[in-house]
């Protein structure tokens, strides 16, 4: 089991990266990236509804008919999603606000149906609760990864805003350079950021490939 | 034999139905949280508006929402919170729409004393340029503040304008559409108070709608 668990995660975080391979869910990885702490935020919120969503779809998977698999899939994320919104604006109202809109829309996250209908509708519990875990991961991590590159680019800054997580004082993170270059926190710059995140993974993976061949 | 369609009718809404179980409890656990939250933000996110202005009890209490047309600035519902000392009305706070911002309209925070000086100004809502416009944001220049202590007489209506247009006002590096139109929407609440201010502190305050 545990050799298992390390290969799901190994496919989510990397091999099959729901963001940087299946560029799946780009709008809320493009819109929210414009800091660390939002990349951290919608990673761990999309983390915990796509693997309740794939525990859910796959225990209840015998029951499911092939005609109405999909408004049962919209009926399990719906509802996940709005109990994530309202523990979101409960306990990190700050962060609820900062994200606004991101958190409902990720109904909308096609990387949610889209394990659901590929893997933990063909697949046991456990193992979909791992897929889940490691494509969610792997998701969050690319949000974090972005968001931590455009907030210092732009901003000048690293993990500025830590209270809206954690609750209590504003907290400046660490300022590097006080101002930025302000195209990376507007939108074509988290264009330019995923184009460059792909590239990077593309090249590592071409540089491994020839290695393992010789 | 149950036919497909009945299965699938039954099964559809047993899953509705633990779905809607879960929401419900999910509510029901975090509705008091949420609603201490908005109060608690509502109540801080007003403060600032007021400078160092002494009061008593909760300023969200005292909310008045006014419909228009209410010859306050925008065409939006303005609300207004005021501030009491004891029963000495101190304050008001106007929550108003700015017409004319460079992309849409601003939604402003205003606070006057009882004398018809400005508190604080601060922006509650906007969409100007990150970079330019939004300066207007307390959070990113000094630029509300200049407003701070400011009444009708100081400078008189007419010189509440930018520099460029004749009045005393400083604008911002690169924005000009944005502070004009922030300034007149103070001007004009700042009007509005001075011609009603009996009737607006006296008024009681509209019921929250639920």
């Amino acid at each position: 089991m545990a050799g298992h668990f390390i290969e799901r995660m190994q496919t989510g975080l990397w091999r099959e990266n729901p963001g940087l391979v299946q560029l799946l869910g780009l709008c809320p990885l493009l819109a929210v990236t414009s800091s660390f702490v939002n990349g951290l935020g919608l990673g761990i919120a999309t983390l915990l509804v796509l693997t309740c969503s794939n525990v859910l779809v796959s225990a209840t998977r015998r029951w499911i008919l092939a005609e109405i698999r999909v408004p049962i899939y919209v009926l399990i994320i719906a509802s996940l999603v709005t109990c994530t919104e309202l523990i979101f604006k409960a306990w990190f109202p700050a962060l609820d606000r900062s994200l606004g809109i991101f958190i409902p829309l990720i109904v909308t996250n096609c990387a949610i149906v889209a394990r659901a209908e590929l893997f933990a509708s063909r697949n046991g519990i456990v193992a979909s609760l791992f897929d889940g875990l490691g494509m969610g991961a792997g998701f969050a991590l690319l949000l974090m990864v972005i968001g931590f590159f455009r907030e210092l680019i732009g901003k000048g800054s690293v993990f500025a805003e830590f209270d809206k997580l954690v609750g209590g004082d504003p907290l400046a993170g660490m300022v590097l350079v006080d101002g930025g270059w302000l195209l990376a926190v507007l939108p074509p710059g988290a264009f330019f950021s995923l184009a460059l995140a792909v590239a990077l993974k593309n090249y590592l993976d071409g540089r491994r490939k020839p290695a393992r061949q010789t | 034999m149950i036919p497909r369609t009945a299965k699938s009718g039954v099964t559809l809404a047993a899953i509705a139905a633990v779905c809607a179980t879960l929401v419900a409890a999910t509510h029901r656990l975090t509705t008091d949280r949420i609603a201490a939250n908005e109060q608690a933000w509502l109540e801080q996110s007003l403060l600032p508006a007021l400078g160092d202005i002494d009061y008593d009890g909760s300023i969200t209490e005292s909310r008045l929402e006014l419909e228009p047309p209410h010859g306050l600035p925008g065409n939006d519902p303005a609300i207004v919170y005021r501030a009491y000392s004891g029963s000495t009305p101190v304050a008001a706070l106007f929550a108003v729409t700015a017409p004319g911002g460079y992309a849409g309209p601003i939604r402003i925070l205003v606070g006057v004393d009882a004398g018809g000086a400005v508190t604080g100004v601060r922006i509650l809502e906007h969409r100007e340029t990150p970079g330019l416009g939004d300066g207007i944001e307390s959070t990113r220049s000094a630029w509300v503040h200049q407003f701070d202590g400011r009444s009708l007489g100081n400078p008189p209506a007419g010189a509440w304008q930018l520099r460029v247009d004749g009045g005393e006002f400083d604008q911002l590096t690169g924005a000009s559409v944005t502070p004009r139109a922030v300034i007149k929407a103070i001007r004009d609440t700042l009007l509005y108070f001075d011609a009603h201010q009996a009737e607006i502190l006296d008024m009681p305050a509209t019921a929250e709608p639920e």
